[in-house]
């Protein structure tokens, strides 16, 4: 699913709202959720899940077409750990349908 | 202090002038929508944000941590992100330690 049909979608159950403000609205979450870990500040969805940033400290690397050792500095990198019910329902619906294969 | 659904609503309210119920309904749907896409087995590419992939795990044997018993951990999917492009570089300048 790309982000037009999400937005798709949402217009299709969010009937009462004009469909340029559902797409407005799609991304105002996701820029609000980029400010926030732009600032290190964590994101909680209960239910979904919660981002935060996971630090990766300085390090030497390799150009790989040179093999020349460049130092990279450390840095933030974002990190998704799903919650609960997403992960319960994902797995649910992937046992589900592997029974399904099976009895077919 | 972490951003929740509150404040996303919050803020739609305050941006695009819907009442509070609406911008509630709508950040709802938002997360519902992506969780029964990756329930159907769909990956979800949200661009200049980052994609949620779907990853399929074989049995492995695994442990009760307290009891010390073997109990294999059963085959599943599980879901993981990917950021995109622009949200990494964002992020990766942040120079404080809040986590």
């Amino acid at each position: 699913m790309m982000k037009s049909e999400l937005i798709e979608a949402l217009t299709e159950q969010q009937t009462h709202l004009a469909d340029k403000d559902v797409e407005l609205a799609v991304r105002l979450i996701l820029e609000r959720m980029s400010d926030a870990l732009a600032e290190g500040e964590r994101i909680e969805v209960r239910g979904f899940g919660s981002f935060s940033l996971h630090y990766r400290p300085a390090r030497v690397g390799r150009n790989p077409k040179t093999g020349e050792a460049v130092s990279l500095d450390g840095k933030h990198v974002p990190h998704f750990k799903p919650g609960k019910e997403l992960r319960d329902r994902v797995n649910a619906a992937y046992l589900a349908s592997l029974e399904r294969a099976e009895a077919a | 202090m972490a951003l929740t659904k509150a404040d996303m609503a919050e803020h739609l309210h305050a941006r695009l002038g819907l009442n509070k119920r609406e911008a509630k309904d709508v950040v709802e749907s938002f997360f519902e929508e992506i969780r029964v896409a990756l329930e159907r087995g769909e990956q979800v590419k949200l661009s200049g944000f980052g994609n949620f992939d779907l990853r399929e795990k074989k049995e492995r044997p695994g442990r009760n941590p307290k009891t010390g018993e073997e109990i294999p951990i059963t085959a599943r999917r599980v879901v993981t992100f990917r950021p995109g492009q622009k949200l990494k570089s964002r992020v990766e300048s942040y120079a404080g330690h809040e986590h």
